[in-house]
């Protein structure tokens, strides 16, 4: 039986120096490298593929896979770009991962270039973590100073070089294609697709994009065994992910455990819900993926247990919401997100996203009729499925979502020309200040 | 060039640092974002002078530079304060209590949203105000950053004696990070030029271990590779 909670790239976290090589080294970090140099490039995209590892980014396509799809008889340069732009609302685990254990980013950046045999990788990173962004730099110079990265690695005649790269704030940059552009120092607007990164990526050259935690998932893999990550997880979702617990629970925080654990479980061991509230609604996979409800305790949270229940797993990002909080208020503030960060490239979404925030907006101060709900949907089915990107798909999850679960709070709005919450009973200091 | 040189011209080391930045991609021009970046270091903001070297130097028109520099939040085209407080009000802080703390901060400071407050007399630093989105750090909420770095769990009280101290110039630590550097000290870590405070603060703040500290509690860990199936398990 494997346990609840298996951690492996939280395994350092708890180390006085975690972000140091020598900690790294001490764990036996690095050490994959001599494993995977033994092998030729295609048997490491075989372990990883044979692993069941699918994109810890959201999208869930398999890792393996998508690294197969590199043209190797293509003569341009191979690059390997790793997202770590971390910004859909609601997840919170790449950056903790690259402040505590940067190195397992760095040894699995050399590994997976390896496989895809590009020499040269560059790390993404949002650009408003300064700290994280020290850590990220150090760790690749400390690399580079004890010969794990540079010229003939290990002595094994594979060379790579790693470009730490600051972002500027733009949650399009997420998108895999709108960060290459970031990336050429352009505008972060999304590409047409086909050609595929996996074709024509950087620099119109094949290019693998994979998320922080998925290029960190691969040291151990390869050093373990495919079998090992695949005892971890469910049939079709294997392996350790981490879970982000925010909001209304007494243990907020990072939890990692094998994909199919559920929300029930996951409040178990943090405490439950904050003290004399219940559990209304959440995220299961950041504020893009339909909301879920109580309803949905038991859901697996693996790749086809969320989308079974309506929603999709996405990041992990288990906001939670308890009854104090109005469903209304928190779609607006969604939506008033979307339409800021909408890159405007594509109508459906750049009108849409603003029809969507006035509709709300008047909604939750009691204005309007019954009918505007029906125009709100009707607004999403004009983005959803058109929009050039899925930002703008996203963008509709939280509304029909709620709607879908909520309709009777939006009427109550309605009813009574207002909200009928008071927003000082779901702050984090509300317990302290009602005690009398 | 007939330009008359002016007082915002940036200096000779700027300008072999915006080169440095540009010769680490195979493409000039993916060093835009960072060189950005170390034009708001030198000059506190993006310039026209800021734009126009990033141009040359890339052999990119300035309409382009400017494009790109209007598209992504982080660039500010006037000036901020020393310390930038931005204030997360994305759903999740919201509601946990970041729009009380950014009302708070903007009657506090007496501005609006991304405006410098007043220099008071006796003030040896200023501070600038901002909401901003999700930052990654729910686990913390409510969030504010200053200069990019956390400042975990705020309260409007705690949010305003933070805002005060940095404004008479006391050292403020970020919550899990170093001793809170300058806007425009940052800016230069996001440029690609280390400051040597990497091995301030803690390897993670106290949420981010939540789960570890039970699965250590109960002597939960990820199955032992050596006795782990020597082949794929199949399910049912
Ligand atoms: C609007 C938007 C934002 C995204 N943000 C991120 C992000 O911050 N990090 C990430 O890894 N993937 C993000 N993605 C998904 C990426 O496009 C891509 O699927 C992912 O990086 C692939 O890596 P993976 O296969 O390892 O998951 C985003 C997608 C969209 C549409
Ligand atoms: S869906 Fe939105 S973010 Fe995506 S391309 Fe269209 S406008 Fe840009
Ligand atoms: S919502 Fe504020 S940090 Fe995520």
């Amino acid at each position: 039986m494997v346990d609840t909670l298996t951690p492996v790239l939280t395994d350092l976290w708890d180390a006085e120096l975690g972000w140091k090589l020598a900690t790294y080294e001490e764990r036996g970090g690095y050490a994959a490298l001599d494993v995977a140099f033994a092998m030729s490039p295609d048997d490491v995209i075989t372990a990883v593929k044979d692993s069941g590892l699918r994109g810890r980014g959201g999208a869930g396509f398999p890792t393996g896979m998508k690294w197969s799809f590199i043209p190797q008889d293509n003569p341009k340069p191979k690059y390997l770009v790793v997202n770590a732009d971390e910004s859909e609302p609601g997840t919170c685990k790449d950056i903790p991962l690259m402040m505590g254990n940067p190195h397992v980013l760095v040894e699995g950046v050399i590994l997976s270039s390896y496989a895809i045999r590009a020499n040269k990788a560059f790390i993404y990173i949002r650009g408003e973590v300064v700290h994280v962004i020290r850590r990220v730099q150090a760790a690749v110079a400390e690399a580079y100073a004890a010969g794990h990265l540079g010229s003939n690695i290990h002595g094994s005649g594979y060379d790579l070089d790693v470009v730490v790269h600051a972002g500027a704030g733009a949650y399009i940059c997420g998108e895999e294609t709108a960060l290459l552009e970031g990336l050429e120092g352009r505008r972060g607007q999304p590409r047409l697709r086909p050609p595929f990164p996996a074709v024509a990526g950087l620099y119109a050259s094949p290019t693998v994009i994979n998320n922080v935690e998925s290029i960190a998932s691969v040291p151990a893999i390869v050093k373990n065994g495919a079998a090992w990550f695949g005892s971890m997880g469910t049939e079709k979702s294997k392996g350790h992910g981490i879970f982000s617990l925010s909001g209304h629970v007494q243990k907020p925080g990072q939890y990692e455990a094998p994909l199919g654990i559920t929300l029930r479980e996951l409040l178990d061991l943090a405490g439950g819900v904050r003290e004399g509230h219940q559990l209304k609604f959440w995220t299961p996979g950041g504020s893009s993926t339909p909301l879920f409800t109580a309803e949905h305790l038991d859901v697996p949270l693996d790749f086809e247990g969320v989308a079974g229940a309506g929603s999709m797993l996405g990041t992990r990002a288990l906001q939670i919401f308890d009854e104090t909080v109005c469903v209304v208020r928190a779609v607006l503030r969604w939506s008033e997100f979307y339409k800021h960060e909408s890159c405007g490239k594509c109508t459906p979404c750049r009108e849409g996203t603003w029809w969507l925030v006035q509709a709300l907006a008047r909604l939750e101060s009691g204005q309007g009729s019954e009918e505007d709900l029906d125009q709100l949907l009707d607004q999403c089915d004009n983005i959803l499925g058109r929009a050039f990107c899925a930002l703008g798909d996203g963008a509709t999850s939280p509304v029909t979502s709620s709607i879908q679960h909520f309709r009777e709070e939006y009427l109550a709005h309605l009813e009574q020309g207002g909200c009928p919450f008071d927003p000082a009973r779901s702050t984090a200091w509300s317990g302290q200040e009602v005690s009398a | 060039m007939s330009n008359q040189p002016s007082a915002n011209q940036l200096d000779d080391k700027t300008i072999a640092e915006l080169r440095e930045i540009a010769a680490r991609y195979p493409e000039p021009r993916s060093g835009l974002l960072p060189m950005l970046h170390l034009v708001q270091s030198a000059q506190g903001r993006i310039t026209p002078e800021g734009i126009e070297a990033c141009a040359a130097i890339l052999e990119i028109s300035a309409a382009e530079v400017n494009g790109v520099a209007t598209f992504y939040t982080m660039y500010k085209r006037h000036g901020v304060g020393d310390y930038h407080v931005g204030v997360c009000t994305n759903t999740l802080c919201a509601v946990m209590g970041g729009d009380a703390i950014f009302q708070r901060l903007k009657d506090h400071l007496e501005i609006g949203n991304d405006e410098v407050a007043a220099q008071r007399q006796g003030d040896s630093r200023t501070v600038s105000l901002e909401h901003i989105e999700c930052n990654a750090a729910c686990d913390y909420a409510p969030v504010v950053m200053v200069n990019w770095e956390f400042m975990d769990n705020q309260t409007p009280e705690s949010a305003v004696q933070m805002v005060e101290a940095l404004r008479v110039g006391h050292d403020v630590s970020s919550t899990r990070g170093p001793k809170l550097c300058t806007w425009r000290e940052a800016e230069r870590v996001l440029a690609g030029f280390p400051d040597g405070r990497v091995d301030e603060g803690p390897t993670a703040g106290t949420a981010s271990l939540a789960g570890l500290e039970i699965a250590r509690e109960r002597g939960w860990s990820a199955p032992d590779p050596s006795v782990a199936p020597a082949k794929e398990p199949t399910d049912g």
